[in-house]
């Protein structure tokens, strides 16, 4: 990072001379690739590097952000001549502030979220990681006549995070991903689907072939799809799908939802919020994690936390603020980007995999929808009411039957995480939220 | 800050020391041999934001962003880099990554850099830009809000409201020789209410905004009936009546029925269902569920769908797009036979079509795409109350959020955020929120009634794809659809 530490002091230095009681300084730093190639052509290639800086002051109970890309002398002069008026225009909040110098953490635990060898790669080889998966994707069927295209990405990043109440915090992470979509034909009518791989490190992912294997059989099994008959019904949720479930659980515990009446799930600490099935970890210590971090966003220490235990709320999502709203200390979960204040984020929210297969999940169903994709954000948050429009397969007998499209599933996500009736085995840990196959007892599908 | 848009250029010259001699030399060298087409898009942009909760302005910011962006175009190969250091050996350095996608060849092509032009239209000139406006009276106007949504029902337990407002600088020269500016300045108001009745909670949200000056909130709201009633007290009576609607809100229908849309922005519909798979790269990938239907019916003969990014003071429109096309009047759809797609430079040049000044970008991170400006149907002659009364069972549904599509399959959807229950033309209870569901090439087709009273949204939308997002606008004639699948729980 060419932006030094003393910098940072430097300028948090003169912001006290200028009256301010506290602050903080975010830089982030970055470089990133990426390659699309398209029926065997390169599309695409493009390469970025990019900073920003973010400065926060503290007027007593008055403060401001600012960022800027501009990390000139004279553009940063400007930046905290632009933060001190603003904090005076703010209004008092009380709760606000950083966190106290003990809290921070000493302990940088190291995460190994650092690839070293995709810089040796050149940008031929990294771009016939997609020109493979795309290959692989199409051999495998000739309806599979059509591609959106095969990408390859990967970036880097740099962060450093400085307090006027002595906290120093540094923290670099890559990635790389590939990803395929193809597109099949049949009678006039086309279907698309996609998959991909995305990690810390290029030896990690998935191999070009499996991505492109998989994403044509993605894409093969919606051949055909149909409308069915509006029902209530069983409802396996894919892993891939299972886990925007995840997802909306953690919007619902985030303290700022929370301390805004915005959430279903107020005052439901400690309270069964899902069966007995449902347990759920927050681990940001994870090696390789796509959601680990050796600090939260406000410099205090990582550390794994039971969320959900046994369909136990155990904890909510919390960081200095919105945990001091709620009477709670920080369960370390805050997020930061260079341009806001910090926010609330789960790292590595996992589910504990149960002990069916999703086989068996399937053979369970006598009639029912097994959901492969979701779209749409019919989702409402305060009151947990859920409608969203859905495709799949129809399960008949415990069979995977035929391929069905333009439903939509409904229910209220309250009901729907104490309807969990089988937990699958499936999970896939290297990612930031994860979940096994899902099954909900029963939900609206609607269709013709 | 200036708004008017033959300063851009002006503005680049004196804040990064650039001449048209280093535009030349940059675009010399993208362009080598192999390469059809280069631009260089240079941007500056100031963003501030100013959001209440609890009856206190707790967040204020002020971002800064600018850098530079430099494509190169071969067929239909497209090499891009940015920087955000907008510095000659900085454009020379990404010139040289743009240019990868040219196999060979080194040495640079003359480029004459003509002089520079406005954009042909001046849409959004200001006398003070909103980022201009004392920050204190942004504060202010956050407080009446809080007040007034507060008085409008004891139930309203929580409000908050937020006023963002950008102002952007940018200027694009390409290799043909032209070089364009523009300055667009930017502003959105938000309000949303928490109501509570015992343990019943309910949200409602309103806002709006353009590309106008500060004093747009503080002018008529032109609804019928409030004469005198302010655009940010609209605003704000607006989200607290929805939600203490909805603590009234019985269990949606679910299954196929009779839907009838509000004027405005349930405009949502043509964005999701037709104009999505109307942009020309997935027509010319043929990925789209409209590729190679130019001329056939796509929808029935009520509806004409145009999009529109010359709209003065409008959201969603621009002078110029980002590639420097001045923008257009688009027909898409005429009397439901399709006409045209939405284009820009590198998929109109495949498709050996015409621009249309739809190729936009988020910002100079990102390449441009053919992408929306505001998209609406024409009027139609129904009275909207006799739309109403000719339903015999359905969903009247008059407020959305969001919307996506699967541009493929053609699927799309669109979320209620306000609908009622009718029965034999009769307007009855609220409903909850629920996500309807449909088929673009099919959905309009089923369309039998167009009110008379076309209106455009408030100026709210924004939308995404690819990872960008960028400002757009809608708006639709009260439209009465035979039949599409509502996602509720009721049956």
């Amino acid at each position: 990072m060419q932006f030094q530490v003393s910098q940072a002091k430097a300028l948090l230095k003169k912001a006290m001379e200028k009256g301010a009681s506290g602050g903080d300084i975010l830089v982030g730093e970055g470089e990133s690739f990426s390659a699309q190639v398209r029926l065997n052509t390169v599309e695409k290639v493009s390469n970025a590097s990019g900073k920003r800086l973010g400065l926060r002051l503290f007027f007593g109970k008055r403060s401001a952000i600012t960022s800027t890309s501009d990390l000139s002398e004279s553009s940063l002069n400007q930046l905290l001549i632009d933060t001190c008026e603003l904090a005076m225009i703010a209004e008092e909040d009380f709760f606000c502030g950083l966190p106290s110098p003990e809290a921070y953490t000493t302990r940088f635990p190291e995460l190994d979220t650092v690839d070293t060898e995709i810089d040796k790669l050149s940008i031929e080889e990294k771009i016939s990681f997609a020109r493979r998966a795309e290959q692989a994707a199409l051999a495998e069927d000739k309806r599979l006549s059509n591609s959106d295209g095969a990408d390859f990405s990967n970036a880097y990043s740099e962060k450093l995070y400085v307090t006027s109440n002595g906290f120093e915090g540094f923290f670099k992470g890559s990635s790389a991903s590939l990803s395929v979509a193809s597109i099949a034909k049949l009678d006039g009518k086309m279907q698309r689907d996609y998959w991909y791989s995305a990690k810390r490190k290029l030896s990690q992912l998935e191999s070009p072939e499996s991505v492109g294997r998989t994403a044509a059989r993605r894409t093969l099994r919606r051949i055909g799809a149909r409308k069915v008959s509006t029902a209530k019904v069983p409802v396996v949720f894919e892993s891939e799908i299972a886990v925007s479930l995840l997802g909306h659980l953690a919007s619902a515990i985030s303290g700022y939802a929370l301390y805004k009446g915005a959430s279903f799930l107020l005052n439901q600490l400690g309270e069964k919020i899902a069966t007995s099935d449902l347990t759920i970890y927050d681990d940001p210590t994870l090696p390789l994690g796509l959601g680990s971090r050796p600090f939260d966003g406000e410099g205090l220490p990582s550390c794994k936390k039971t969320i959900v235990e046994k369909g136990i709320l155990k904890s909510y999502l919390l960081d200095t603020y919105s945990g001091k709203k709620l009477g709670l200390p920080s369960t370390g979960n805050a997020v930061r980007g260079t341009g806001g204040p910090p926010s609330v984020a789960p790292s590595n929210f996992q589910m504990l995999p149960g002990n069916a297969s999703p086989e068996e999940i399937i053979r369970s169903v006598p009639s029912g929808l097994y959901v492969t994709e979701l779209i749409g954000f019919g989702i409402n948050m305060i009151t947990g009411d859920y409608s969203r429009g859905a495709s799949g397969i129809w399960i008949e007998q415990g069979e995977l039957a035929y391929p069905v499209e333009e439903l939509t599933i409904a229910g209220n996500l309250k009901d729907i995480f104490n309807q969990i009736e089988i937990v699958g085995n499936d999970i896939d840990t290297t990612k930031a939220i994860s979940a096994p196959t899902l099954k909900i007892a029963k939900m609206m599908v609607a269709g013709n | 800050m200036t708004t008017d848009p033959r300063e851009a250029n002006q503005f680049f010259l004196e804040k990064y020391g650039l001449s048209s001699a280093s535009l030349d030399s940059t675009l010399g060298r993208v362009l080598g041999r192999q390469i059809d087409y280069a631009d260089l898009y240079f941007e500056y942009q100031v963003g501030e934001s100013f959001s209440l909760e609890e009856g206190i302005v707790k967040k204020v910011s002020k971002d800064i962003a600018q850098g530079v962006g430099v494509r190169a175009i071969a067929e239909e190969k497209t090499g891009y880099a940015y920087s955000d250091e907008i510095t000659v050996s900085q454009l020379l350095s990404a010139a040289k990554t743009a240019r990868y996608i040219a196999e060979a060849g080194q040495g640079a092509v003359p480029v004459p850099i003509h002089s520079v032009s406005a954009p042909k239209h001046d849409l959004y000139a200001l006398k003070k830009s909103p980022i201009d406006v004392p920050a204190g009276e942004k504060v202010d106007l956050l407080q009446q809000i809080d007040r007034l949504a507060r008085a409008y029902d004891p139930r309203i337990k929580k409000v908050m409201a937020s006023f963002n407002s950008s102002y952007k600088v940018i200027l694009i020269a390409t290799s043909l020789g032209n070089v364009v500016g523009d300055i667009l300045p930017l502003m959105r108001l938000n309000v949303t209410c928490i109501a509570e009745e015992g343990t019943n909670r309910q949200v409602g949200s309103f806002g709006g905004g353009g590309r106008s000056a500060f004093d747009f909130f503080f002018e008529p709201s032109d609804v019928k009936g409030r004469k005198g009633e302010k655009r940010f007290e609209y605003y704000t009576r607006e989200a607290a009546r929805q939600a203490i609607l909805n603590l009234s809100a019985i269990d949606a229908p679910a299954g196929t029925m009779e839907v009838v849309l509000g004027p405005g922005w349930p405009g949502i519909l043509l964005h999701e269902a037709i104009g999505h798979g109307l942009e020309a790269d997935f027509n010319r990938k043929k990925s789209s569920a409209f590729s190679d239907r130019l001329g056939q019916r796509v929808a029935s003969d009520l509806c004409t769908i145009i999009d529109d990014g010359t709209i003065p003071h409008r959201r969603g429109s621009i002078n110029c797009d980002d590639e420097g096309t001045a923008t257009s009047r688009t027909v898409l759809i005429e009397k439901g036979i399709l006409k045209n797609y939405l284009q820009d430079r590198l998929n109109a040049t495949l498709m050996k079509m015409s621009l249309t000044g739809n190729g936009r970008r988020e910002s100079y991170a990102h390449n441009p795409m053919p992408r929306m400006t505001n998209t609406f149907m024409l009027a139609g002659e129904s009275d909207p109350e006799e739309i109403i009364r000719s339903m015999k069972h359905g969903l009247y549904a008059v407020s959305f959020g969001g919307g996506q599509v699967d541009i493929t399959s053609g699927k799309f959807v669109f979320s209620a955020s306000e609908a009622y229950i009718v029965e034999n033309g009769k307007i009855g209870k609220p409903v909850k929120g629920a996500t309807l569901i449909g088929n673009g090439p099919d959905v309009l087709k089923k369309v039998t009634m167009v009110g008379n009273d076309l209106a455009l949204d408030a100026g709210v939308g924004t939308c995404g794809k690819d990872g960008q997002s960028v400002p757009v606008g809608v708006g639709l004639p009260t439209t009465k659809i035979s039949e599409m699948t509502v996602g509720g729980t009721a049956q």
